[in-house]
């Protein structure tokens, strides 16, 4: 039995309407290794991983476990297998404990239910796999970290000895990660084998034994770890050579196009998000501003946009005051908005690719459009013409864009954003949650619109996207400007001494 | 070979019609055998319960559809169902459930029977007191309709609650005015007040047989669907419909579209009651609908929302109610045997367009798949 891997899935193939997610994928897991799917948004990692957790079903192919072949019809069945599986939204209920959640995830917790003895158990396991958790806690009151080890315990706890995570670092702070990555080493020392989904290329470097990269539905190869370095698997993720680190062009800075006076936001709690911020960008600048998230960064954007109503201060645009003006007059006076939630905010997910880019109404170059009498065909036309231009892959301009991929629903929206000739561009989060070919897309176009004059204000998370594109870096701390840097990697230190909330003229150069 | 079920990408447009069709049909199939049951108690052997019901079923048909008096009958019954159902489908566009169609009827036929007896009294220029008529009708269904819409939009109450409760109110207003201030003192003690004036009845044609409302309706219908189609309002209301955030977030008023569409629903939902005052009954009368209001909550959903499609189902239910009519008169089937027959072409409607979301896949197995 030994002799066989633990885990084989033989020419796996699943169509959904439109794609095939998975063509023909072979895939071999061995006893104890942690195992990375490495892959692009849409290459179809996680509905392999829902086929072997018995969530779907492949229209060919089979799976062999301990080389005997095996039909996995419901994720019960799967639990049965011994193969466990952490999703990307965790599945417990907030108001129960750590251990009635685990609990619940057993098939026969009997009449009785043993509850000492299992908070008990979970204590050992957690002591065991140096996954800490506090069995009497209540779950709503956890961190996203801890919600995940208990996720992980539950899995042990039924006794799964393969442990698919689905992106289990992409909510993660750097601090748990290690915590996960320790844990994850114990477990696979133990015995247990890890799969692990990932976009991310040095996690995946860190941690795995042997990676898989997929691509358009396809196994490109099983690598070892010794083999590979970042760019031969990018080159395998996204098919090309990416141009990782590139200049950025030189623009003369313009005149200032918008200027932010003391500006005080509440938040939805009605706590002080932004707190007397006063900042301004020049034509052809691109001012990312970085720092924690929740520190006012979403209560900026969305005060300057208009949505959230502001409580000092002022916003001039191109020297006129906005306060007062409707967002529809923002819009038309060149303001441009690149949420960070393109689904709920930026989108309308049951209309066609044409409605979302005439959302707003802005595309310049309609001839004849009337309130009373608005030219259809000739923005199904536009929309066709914008759709090559950001080569956004959709079946037509007809398409609810519920259907298409997160980078392509992100095109859509900097279709609609940066086809207005926009004068002044917010840009929240606009890589979140892209794979790397779409994130290259979005620096391009962004980049592109610096060139034309535009002024840009990022708000992101990553130092790398704000060194990639900005020409100064803010750092906001509590909704304060705590000092600004030029964008070099260099000054990494100094800005996470200014995220974590010191001044600038505070920090002594050594 | 083998055969898959999949979820639809694209929701073919023939389907629009088929499932409709087929819906009704599936519903009258239902229906045929309630009524066989029905008739098996009274007329006891199976046989003869068959051939009523299938002979009940002919009258069901012939008489609305393909009599010359059956016909007109059912253009007349049509109207109110199609000035209601096209001022439903107008605010279901935005996903704000109007269920007020009834209530908002029932004002406009108050206020239609206020301006024609009492305040415009002494006009006789048909064409202005038909006008001001339809006015009032129009105003008193909008300001019904505001009611629900200002709490929706200041105080985010729910309206599908307020626009229901709302219905017993106008109701019951109605019924109040006809037993009491109201009643015609030559009507024999019969709760309605005195019929309307000459020029503020409709002009009619066939003899008298239709009024000119329906002319009125599709004229209507085909101003919604081009302001749904072709205007920056309808391209909006979409946008709202499907996402109200994304509707702020563009620079649209949701508050301002949630108000004015649900005080336009309104508006023709009482402009129907005038039009029914002016064109058919000539006098208000307690309980002068059937439940219009709420059939016109299945028409507009039956018409996908298409001012234009649903004037053709408001034919197919104007000839159902006629149809029932028959059937209670000759038949003597209990009404509430009507109100099954129209909750089952719903349930089957909302079925259908569940099962015509997915679409069957027939493909040949290369290998032997692994679920089997």
């Amino acid at each position: 039995m030994d002799d066989y891997p633990i885990l084989e899935m033989k020419n796996i193939q699943k169509a959904f309407p439109g794609v095939l997610a998975n063509d023909n994928i072979s895939l071999e897991i061995r006893r104890g290794e942690v195992h990375a799917l490495l892959g692009e948004n849409g290459a179809g990692k996680t509905t392999l991983m829902n086929i072997l957790f018995g969530i779907y079903h492949p229209d060919h192919g089979e799976i062999l476990i301990n080389g005997k072949k095996t039909f996995i019809h419901s994720p019960q069945d799967a639990i049965n297998e011994k193969i466990g599986m952490v999703q990307q939204h965790f599945a417990l209920v907030p108001s129960f404990t750590v251990a009635e959640n685990v609990i619940l995830g057993l098939k026969n917790f009997g009449f009785i239910i043993k509850t000492k003895q299992v908070e008990q158990q979970i204590k050992e396991l957690g002591e065991r796999y140096s996954l800490p958790v506090r069995p009497k806690a209540r779950v709503w009151t956890l961190s996203v970290g801890e919600r995940q080890r208990i996720e992980i315990l539950k899995l042990l706890y039924t006794g799964a000895n393969i442990l698919i995570l689905d992106e289990p670092t992409a909510v993660l702070t750097p601090q748990e990660t290690r915590q996960l990555f320790s844990a994850i080493r114990k477990l696979v020392k133990e015995g247990s084998s890890v799969i692990f989904i990932s976009h991310k290329l040095d996690e995946v470097l860190e941690i795995s034994d042997r990676i898989s990269v997929l691509r358009n539905g396809k196994n490109t190869g099983t690598l070892n770890r010794e083999e590979v370095d970042r760019r031969t698997l990018v080159q395998r993720m996204v098919g090309r050579d990416v141009l990782m680190d590139q200049e950025k062009p030189k623009v003369e800075p313009g005149p200032v196009k918008i200027e932010v006076k003391d500006l005080t936001v509440k938040n939805d709690k009605g706590l002080t998000a932004v707190n007397n911020l006063s900042l301004e960008i020049h034509g052809g600048e691109i001012l990312g501003i970085a720092g924690v998230a929740g520190n006012g960064q979403k209560e900026l954007a969305e005060a300057i946009y208009g949505l959230r109503p502001i409580e000092t201060g002022k916003i001039q645009m191109a020297g006129e005051d906005l306060h007062h003006r409707s967002i529809k007059k923002r819009i038309q006076s060149g303001l441009s908005f690149i949420p960070q939630d393109r689904k709920s905010i930026a989108t309308c997910p049951n209309l066609s690719v044409m409605f979302n880019i005439f959302m707003k109404n802005t595309i310049p170059g309609l001839k004849k459009s009337s309130a009373w009498n608005i030219q259809i065909k000739q923005m199904h036309e536009k929309t066709r013409e914008l759709i090559r231009n950001f080569s956004i892959s959709t079946p037509s301009s007809k398409t609810r864009v519920r259907y298409l991929s997160g980078g392509n629903l992100q095109k859509v929206v900097l279709a609609r954003e940066l086809s207005s000739n926009p004068s002044v561009i917010i840009a929240e989060h606009p890589t979140r949650g892209l794979d790397i070919g779409a994130m290259e897309f979005v620096y391009q176009a962004l980049l592109e619109e610096k060139k034309k004059g535009s002024a840009i204000l990022l708000l992101a998370g990553e130092l790398y996207e704000i060194f990639r594109l900005s020409d100064r870096v803010a750092v906001i701390y509590e909704g304060e400007v705590m000092g600004y840097t030029p964008p070099d990697p260099s000054y990494t230190e100094k800005i996470g001494f200014m995220m974590a909330g010191t001044r600038e003229d505070s920090i002594h150069e050594n | 070979m083998k055969i898959k079920i999949e979820k639809r990408l694209n929701t073919p447009r023939y389907l629009s019609l088929v499932v409709p069709v087929v819906s009704i049909f599936a519903a009258l199939l239902i229906m045929f055998v309630i009524l066989t049951i029905f008739f098996m108690g009274r007329i006891g052997s199976f046989q003869g319960a068959f051939s009523e019901t299938v002979s009940a079923y002919k009258e069901l048909i012939t008489w609305p559809f393909f009599n010359q008096y059956g016909l007109y009958s059912t253009i007349s019954k049509m109207v109110p169902l199609a000035f209601v159902a096209l001022g439903l489908s107008f605010a279901y566009k935005m996903k704000i459930w109007n269920i007020g169609g009834e209530g908002q009827l029932y004002m406009g036929a108050l206020a239609a029977t206020w301006a024609a007896l009492f305040v415009f009294r002494g006009i006789t220029s048909p064409i202005l007191l038909i006008t001001l008529v339809a006015i009032f009708s129009a105003i008193a269904g909008a300001l019904w309709a505001l009611i629900p819409a200002l709490m929706k939009a200041y105080a985010k109450t729910d309206e599908i609650v307020v626009t229901l409760m709302l219905n017993y109110v106008a109701i019951f207003w109605v019924d109040y005015l006809v037993y009491g201030p109201w009643r015609d003192p030559k009507g024999f003690g019969f709760p309605g007040t005195a019929a309307f004036p000459e020029p503020a009845m409709l002009p009619t044609f066939f003899d008298g047989n239709v009024h000119i409302g329906i002319f009125i309706a599709i004229a209507f219908a085909i101003l919604l669907q081009y302001i749904d189609v072709k205007t920056q309002w309808g391209f909006n209301s979409r946008i709202v419909g499907d996402n109200k955030k994304a509707a702020t977030y563009s620079g649209i008023k949701v508050k301002k579209y949630t108000i004015i569409s649900l005080v336009v629903s309104g508006a023709i939902a009482g402009l129907g009651g005038g039009v029914q005052m002016m064109g058919m009954q000539h006098r208000l009368m307690h309980g002068f609908s059937p439940g219009y209001g709420y059939t016109a909550i299945i028409i507009a959903w039956l018409a996908k929302l298409n001012p234009i499609a649903v004037i053709f189902v408001s034919f197919l239910f104007g000839g159902l109610l006629v149809g029932n009519d028959q059937l209670q008169m000759f038949y003597k089937l209990p009404i509430s045997l009507i109100s099954i027959f129209q909750g089952l072409v719903l349930f089957c409607l909302l079925g259908g367009e569940a099962i015509a979301a997915y679409r069957l896949k027939i493909e040949k197995a290369e290998e032997v798949p692994a679920n089997e």
